[in-house]
């Protein structure tokens, strides 16, 4: 079980000895008892912080694993299974496909910490998006964070501790697990043992993931996900021709669609045929037109869901091909010092070392720095469109 | 203005009588001309207007079937398009041999819903009078029509007076109809330039994209005035910045794509091709670097106006402002 959690020994030491502390905590309800009164070794809340994709959700998962199972977390108990499969009754997975997390479901949420576990010692709330809070729901969390039930345990993640991910009354209530960019060989080890990825391309993964272990999967296994990386590496090498540039904000625009659809498209259909069917669509005699009404207003609400989640999923596939892009310049400008630090994108050595020896530093930094800013224009809202090919035009002007 | 051969005119009493359009104003003349026609004839006839998804067939036959005392009356059916398959069965026959002394006004919006009505109808030899909401671009329609109601309230206008009246007014009939009947007797008569400002001001109708094409062109303080015309007739502010977005974006792609013929260009662009071409008479004063600039103040003005800037207003006037320094710039180069 702790296994799956890739590069991160500090972090799983002290997460076993606090799930080993767990066990032996007496509650109150438990009645009279001889055993010590154990409570140091263990927190109501916890907040898992490190870089996307080393596997803040995977860790919080396992030590839920291992509060839940009688035996301290054995990996082979039917406790573990469904904690690690997300069905266990006794821990509540709150995570969002949309933008953020509102006050309503982070009120629901505080219902349900505050209630007793049914089968478990614990009643665990992990939290997956605690960066995704609102301001609103961070505060209405809050209270239940601070003095929950002494039953319930808070498991929050989040990119960093920096007071844009989580505010700072939410951080000083917890107890912080810092996670760290897992090591290359770390990753290339755990794709092949447990993906079965043969060794080359493993190696080739770890290395151009940039540490985040989902992608590393994703680049191993998805011949499209690599077919992406490379138009997007590709995007510095079309800046010489205006137009061509151009053309490749297009691909990049579109490439986001694609993959958006790819994602969302067959659910959204598939949740439409759900609701109609639910609704009774196609019925026939009296009280149908009433019917047709409500049916209508469940349409509306599902679809304006649907956006949402499609809004956040193109968002996030250009992200994905941005942060790409700055490690391009990242390691033109390392090049540039020659420093001694890993690449990242290693794959690439030869093209990095031609743009570092014909670009300046200065040009290369403000490149970087035009990425950096879409990236933050995207979080702004600003239209994709925009954002990107006001991008490519500051990349083009260097 | 178009020919309108169908139309009869509009003081004439006819025994069936159908409107088509969805301009109210126009609609509400041409039925209460009817009546007056009507009236003319027989001052103590009858009047009853009706909603066509509120009658059936028998009682439509009995309304339009001859009265016991000989006395006139005038239907007006309002909605025809709601009207059901029965009903529009009845009112074809009837416009084939309509009654002496009834005279209907049949009230159709115009559009795919209830066009067999509209068809029967004019088949069977109704009068018709349109009344279609005039388009966007319609403008010397719209003139024509302020310059006759002007005529008919027994004045007359200047051309320089009546651009200035419809820029203040707008596009809508029932509001230039009731400025121009207003002006005349203001005027007491002639309308020149002077009384039109003297009761007008400012301008409607402006939208981003006009607020854009100016700034893009140079032209400062028409931009800046646009602007504010704009954002006090309520247009949103993302759609300004969006506006001033796209016609930045556009002369960077069409400068990029290079000469070349612009129907090519258009579809290469997946653009319209009006736009391209304007486009390219724009991007002659642009040069790579204000290019350059200008593409990264829309990318933040769009970003202002979606709540990173206290003031969105304020955001758009300095982006407009400096959007249209850097055109002046460019130029200067």
């Amino acid at each position: 079980m702790w296994s799956q959690v890739v590069g991160q020994p500090e972090a799983v030491a002290e997460l076993r000895a606090a799930a080993e502390h767990a066990a032996h905590v007496r509650f109150t309800s438990d009645g009279p008892d001889d055993r010590p009164r154990v409570t140091a070794g263990m927190t109501h809340a916890w907040l898992f912080t490190g870089p996307p994709g080393s596997g803040r959700s995977v860790a919080a998962r396992a030590f839920a694993a291992a509060l839940q199972c009688p035996r301290g977390g054995c990996d082979a108990c039917q406790v573990c299974h469904t904690v690690l499969a997300g069905t266990h009754a006794d821990v509540h997975e709150v995570a969002t496909e949309k933008l953020s997390l509102g006050v309503k479901e982070m009120r629901a949420v505080i219902e349900r910490a505050a209630r007793m576990p049914t089968t478990a010692r614990w009643q665990v709330v992990l939290i997956e998006d605690a960066d995704r809070m609102s301001e609103n729901a961070s505060n209405a969390v809050l209270k239940a964070v601070e003095e929950p039930n002494e039953r319930t345990v808070f498991l929050l993640c989040a990119p960093s501790e920096h007071p844009d991910d989580v505010s700072v009354t939410i951080r000083s209530r917890c107890r912080p697990v810092r996670l760290r960019t897992p090591q290359a060989s770390a990753i290339a080890d755990v794709l092949r043992e447990r993906d079965g990825i043969d060794a080359e391309t493993a190696s080739w993964a770890a290395s151009v993931c940039g540490g985040h272990i989902g992608r590393a999967r994703r680049l191993a296994r998805d011949e499209d996900a690599r077919a992406r990386r490379e138009a997007v590496l590709g995007l510095p090498r079309a800046l010489r021709d205006a137009a061509a540039a151009f053309e490749a904000s297009d691909d990049m625009l579109a490439a986001a669609e694609a993959e958006m659809v790819a994602l969302t498209g067959t659910r959204d259909e598939a949740e439409r045929e759900e609701l109609a069917v639910s609704m009774g669509a196609g019925g026939t005699g009296k009280g149908v037109a009433q019917a047709q009404r409500v049916a209508k207003a469940a349409e509306k609400e599902l679809e304006k869901a649907q956006k949402l989640r499609q809004t956040r999923a193109r968002r996030d596939s250009l992200d994905r091909a941005l942060v790409d892009l700055a490690g391009y310049y990242r390691d033109v400008l390392v090049r540039g010092f020659h420093a001694q630090v890993a690449a990242t994108h290693p794959d690439r050595a030869i093209e990095v070392e031609n743009a570092a020896r014909d670009g300046s530093r200065e040009s290369t930094l403000r490149r970087l720095e035009a990425v950096l800013a879409c990236r933050e224009a995207l979080e702004t809202n600003v239209k994709p469109q925009i954002a990107v090919e006001a991008m490519v035009t500051a990349l083009r002007a260097g | 203005m178009p020919p309108r051969a169908r139309s009869k005119p509009v003081d004439e009493l006819l025994p069936v009588r159908l409107v088509v359009g969805d301009e109210g104003l126009l609609v509400e003349r041409a039925v209460s001309a009817a009546i007056v026609a009507a009236r003319r004839q027989d001052p103590d006839v009858e009047v009853r207007t009706l909603k066509a998804n509120e009658i059936t067939a028998g009682v439509l036959a009995e309304l339009v079937s001859p009265s016991l005392f000989a006395e006139s009356r005038v239907v007006v059916l309002e909605a025809a398009q709601d009207a059901n398959a029965e009903v529009t069965t009845v009112l074809v026959e009837y416009a084939k041999a309509p009654t002496d002394g009834v005279a209907l006004v049949v009230v159709h919006p115009g559009g795919a819903k209830g066009k067999a009505l509209v068809d029967g109808l004019k088949k069977a030899g109704a009068g018709v009078s349109e009344a279609a909401k005039f388009k966007p671009w319609e403008n010397d329609r719209r003139a024509d029509f302020v310059r006759t109601e002007i005529r008919q309230a027994g004045g007359g206008i200047t051309g320089e007076a009546l651009n200035l009246l419809m820029e203040a007014v707008g596009a809508d009939l029932r509001e230039l109809a009731a400025a121009a009947s207003q002006l005349v007797s203001d005027s007491g008569g002639q309308v020149d330039a002077d009384s039109v400002r003297r009761f007008h001001r400012g301008r409607a109708d402006v939208t981003g994209f006009a607020v854009a094409e100016k700034a893009v062109s140079g032209d400062r303080a028409g931009a800046l005035e646009a602007l504010r015309y704009a954002l006090d007739t309520g247009v949103p502010h993302v759609l300004v910045a969006d506006a001033l977005a796209d016609a930045v974006r556009t002369i960077a792609r069409v400068s990029a794509a290079g000469r070349g013929d612009p129907g090519a260009l258009a579809s290469r662009l997946r653009m319209p091709p009006f736009k391209v071409k304007k486009a390219m008479g724009q991007a002659r004063g642009w040069d790579a670097p204000g290019l350059t600039r200008a593409m990264a103040l829309v990318a933040d003005v769009n970003a202002d106006v979606k709540g990173v800037a206290a003031d969105a207003s304020y955001a758009l006037e300095r982006a407009t402002s400096e959007l249209a320094e850097l055109a002046g710039q460019s130029r200067r180069r």
